[in-house]
């Protein structure tokens, strides 16, 4: 049973960070550098860990997969990050970010994280500012902000519809300098396959060089993981097509608990399906719900209708009717089911049915069209790419995909796991947006593990491990977690199968979508838990790796993360089918209020779902970390 | 939809290359041009052959991860696009398609159409930021920034460091890249006190890698997925030479006197 100490310091919730980093043990500048830390990922979190602690004195190397540490899935984030400046003087406050973003996690997330994660989002503004990110402005050459979902303020800081992108290249630059001063050695095309464990701590990794197939091992004082999250475990998503879950998945088969695996975000405003040759989904950004009003034909007869001719009493602006207060920015979770609701009525519009308008014409009656260009031009420009309609002219039409992963390695309140001296930051933990995210909220949650909660606490963790005495990559857990690796890969070169890895990756999304989707109840998660295994078996007899290991080689790195996808994919449904309650994005039709909305069970289920490993084979075992509120009640959720 | 590829196949950087051809199977044309290479490479793959290697990863224009050089031209035959958000709708049934890695001495190939450009990245080592240590910052309103300024360092800062200006390049200059870096941060405020030492550093570490100079075709702006204007490219020129003169001027920059 693993040991789970959340580490929440007492105290009064306001102070609880301030406490804490006023009692959190020091390493002296000395001693700093003789104490490696290993950061995988090169995104918002990693990229702003990895320089943070360099500037602090660390020894770090810096692993990602990519060929640059540009690249990662943080730079498509498109519309905003949240913070607590109150700049507009609309009434926010850090008190006011935290509650909007427990309360839009449906009670489901720690409430110190997300009360530390209200109080440094204004800290991150001002670092991003400095480092010469060019923020939208007003004439008066202050910052601008916008709304986003689940907030009555306007507290979302943007950089037009690239946000992620410039927040990660101003991560990037910090990194590059710190790179460039040789104080961060860089390791790009390089996959972390293994996490290695000395005497019960993380003390390495094992890498492939993605060129040479050379597998190399890495000792340091500390690994940090800061990989992203798993929505590609559905095939069809948001995320960058090599995003993948194997660092945080073989991490987990190390020790490290995975929490509320089944906390999976679909995005309400993303183009929709096509076809099944289709190799991702592409989002349309939240940000356009300020101004773009969803709906769908009332009538099932209009849905197949140009929708120019369908009059305005004949359309169901179903957002505004049914969330009155919201309207078109009700959280992500909320708006997608309701999007399914109208399609499954048969009101879904577009060849396949499954998709809503999100209509533009009131709009630029307000603001012209150059004014709408102006605030969302290469939005529509991308619209425009990939459907081949001009959103200016008609509307948009958008579907629920899935885009984010709440879910993640547990974390404690240091966002250490519970394998000693293993860090776990941004989307690849667990910590701060309970079972559902806001929009805006992902880049906050990134920046604030990168820049200002790590670089603190890992500090408590350092200062109890001899200075200089980390392991030699000679021993022999190293060579054990290599021979893992090897082993691995080995196999995946040996299957005498004949399907290409797409197929068996599109079978586990559609399997995943439909049992484990925006509803779920326990006979489809059954049904699921029966798939899957058959599919991985399936797959280990007849999947088709070409090539060889000691070469560039992306179908054997694709085999690898779906083979890894496919095991992640039952705990999924594990987690989804033991926790019988709907939260959030957790949607169990058996738990359902008459007015068709989640039904919580507090009593039973506010805890963090902590899933630890058995061995192959073995049902997962599950820890339970109670949610204690000290400070906010758990309510219902309303937005109407 | 059905065309025929010829596609530059290049076992490692040291072997040589060459084209082979490829009928591709029944295509839809809603598909991106990858999705059809994903399309024909699991074809491949189930004929026993070694798939394409190609680079790619967001698929919606902005990791400047993908390449290709579709028919002669980075990134295809669409204007302002990238190769991921390029569809095969552009073409007609039949086409012949050529693709080819992008090509410059900067950018050794590393298998296939994948190049290596990690030189962009050394590049921006020597200069590409704005020494903030996390924390040292001030208030984020405290220092106003015209609207202008801010919306023209943003056109700047779209870059995303994908290297077609290079392939468009006869010199294969990378100047479109460095100057759109070089102009984001001359034009905030807070990009001031390293402008000058920016400049020289990320010029010499342009030229160290190989990279050739601007003779003013604009083919790289004209490539560009994100219209990056060479209107940067003198601006950079203007800052070169400030720098230039007013470093041969004073002493060497050292600490805190190193403002320009």
């Amino acid at each position: 049973m693993a040991k789970l100490e959340s580490k929440i310091p007492s105290g009064p919730l306001a102070q609880k960070w301030t406490k804490h980093k006023a009692e959190i043990k020091l390493v002296n500048p000395a001693n700093k550098r003789k104490y490696e830390v290993i950061v995988v990922g090169a995104g918002l979190a990693g990229a702003s860990a990895a320089a943070s602690l360099a500037e602090l004195g660390y020894g770090v190397k810096c692993f990602v997969f990519h060929d640059s540490p540009r690249r990662a899935h943080s730079i498509a984030a498109q519309g905003g990050i949240n913070a607590a400046k109150n700049y507009q003087n609309d009434g926010d406050s850090v008190y006011r970010l935290f509650y909007d973003t427990i309360k839009g996690g449906d009670f489901r997330a720690r409430e110190a994280n997300v009360h530390r994660l209200a109080e440094v989002s204004v800290n991150i503004i001002d670092q991003c500012v400095a480092q010469g990110v060019p923020f939208a402005r007003e004439y008066g050459g202050l910052l601008a902000n916008r709304s986003f979902g689940g907030a009555q303020v306007s507290r979302t800081f943007y950089a037009r519809g690239q946000t992620g992108q410039q927040l990660l290249l101003g991560a990037y630059s910090a990194l590059s300098r710190m790179i460039g001063l040789g104080a961060v050695q860089m390791f790009t095309h390089s996959e972390m396959l293994d996490l290695v464990v000395v005497g019960g701590h993380a003390k390495g990794i094992i890498v492939r060089d993605l060129v040479t197939g050379e597998i190399s091992r890495h000792a340091a004082d500390a690994v940090v993981l800061a990989t992203g999250g798993y929505g590609n475990v559905f095939n069809l998503s948001t995320y960058a097509r090599n995003s993948n879950a194997t660092a945080i998945w073989r991490a987990y088969k190390r020790g490290a608990c995975f929490a509320n695996p089944c906390f999976t975000q679909i995005h309400p405003t993303c183009i929709p399906v096509t076809g099944d040759y289709q190799s991702k989904l592409t989002l349309m950004s939240e940000s356009l719900r300020n101004d773009g009003r969803i709906w769908v034909p009332k009538k099932p007869e209009d849905s197949k209708k140009n929708p120019s001719d369908i009059a305005e009493g004949d359309r169901d602006y179903y957002l505004e009717r049914m969330y009155p207060a919201f309207g078109n920015l009700a959280p992500r979770d909320i708006s997608s089911r309701a999007a399914k609701k109208v399609c499954d009525e048969g009101r879904g519009v577009g060849a396949s049915g499954l998709g809503v308008y999100l209509d533009f014409s009131d709009a630029i009656k307000r603001l012209t069209e150059a004014g709408v260009r102006e605030r969302y031009g290469n939005l529509f420009d991308i619209y425009h790419e990939i459907t081949d309609e001009n959103a200016y002219q008609v509307p948009m039409r958008i579907f629920p995909a899935v885009h984010y992963t709440m879910g993640g390695l547990w974390v404690d309140y240091n966002l250490m796991s519970n394998v000693p001296g293993l860090f776990v930051l941004g989307e690849a933990n667990f910590s701060d947006h309970g079972a559902n995210r806001l929009g805006a909220s992902a880049l906050m949650q990134g920046l604030a593990d990168g820049y200002f909660v790590l670089p603190y606490t890992i500090a408590d963790y350092l200062v109890g491990q001899k200075p200089a005495a980390r392991p030699k990559t000679a021993a022999a857990e190293f060579q054990q977690a290599e021979d893992n690796v090897r082993g691995i890969t080995a196999r995946l070169l040996a299957v005498p199968g004949k399907e290409p890895i797409s197929h068996f990756h599109k079978r586990l999304g559609k399997i995943l979508w439909n049992g484990c989707g925006m509803a779920r109840n326990a006979t489809n998660l059954k049904k699921a838990l029966q798939e899957i295994p058959a599919l991985r078996a399936e797959f280990w007899q007849n999947v088709n790796v070409p090539g060889e290991d000691a070469a560039l080689n992306q179908s054997l790195e694709r085999a690898g993360r779906v083979a890894d996808f496919l095991e992640l994919a039952e705990l999924l449904c594990v987690d989804a089918l033991d926790r019988d309650e709907s939260c959030g994005c957790h949607f169990r039709e058996e738990h359902v209020d008459p007015e068709g909305e989640c039904l919580r069970n507090d009593d039973q289920y506010a805890y963090a779902a902590a899933w630890e490993y058995q061995g192959e084979g073995q049902a997962p075992l599950l820890n339970k970390e109670p949610l204690v509120y000290e400070t906010v009640h758990m309510a219902k959720r309303n937005y109407k | 939809m059905k065309v025929k590829l010829k596609v530059w196949r290049q076992m490692s950087a040291n072997s040589a290359g060459g084209f082979k051809e490829y009928e591709t199977p029944d295509l839809n044309s809603n598909m991106s041009f990858l999705e059809m290479l994903d399309v024909v490479n699991d074809e491949l793959t189930i004929k026993g052959e070694e798939p394409i290697a190609f680079d790619h990863d967001c698929r919606e224009g902005i990791c400047g991860t993908c390449s290709l050089v579709i028919n002669g031209k980075p990134h295809g035959p669409h204007r302002g696009v990238a190769t991921c958000q390029t569809y095969m709708r552009n073409f007609s049934d039949g086409d012949v398609i050529t693709v080819e890695p992008f090509r410059a001495r900067s950018f050794p190939v590393i298998k296939d159409l994948i190049v290596d450009r990690s030189a962009f990245d050394r590049i921006m080592q020597v200069g590409g930021f704005i020494s903030v240590r996390t924390g040292s910052a001030c208030d984020a309103n405290a220092v106003p920034v015209p609207k202008e300024a801010a919306d023209l360092a943003m056109d700047a800062a779209a870059c995303i460091g994908c290297g077609a200006c290079v392939a468009a390049c006869k010199n294969g200059s990378a100047m479109l890249f460095v100057s759109a870096k070089v102009s984001q941060f001359g034009l905030l405020p807070q990009g001031q006190p390293e402008r000058d030492q920016r400049v020289l550093a990320m010029v010499k570490q342009m030229d160290a890698e190989g990279f050739g100079n601007c003779t003013n075709y604009y083919e790289c702006s004209a490539v560009c997925p994100k219209l990056i204007s060479h209107e940067f490219i003198a601006r950079m020129n203007r800052d070169f030479l400030k720098a230039t003169l007013r470093s041969a001027f004073t002493q060497a920059p050292t600490g805190a006197s190193a403002a320009g």
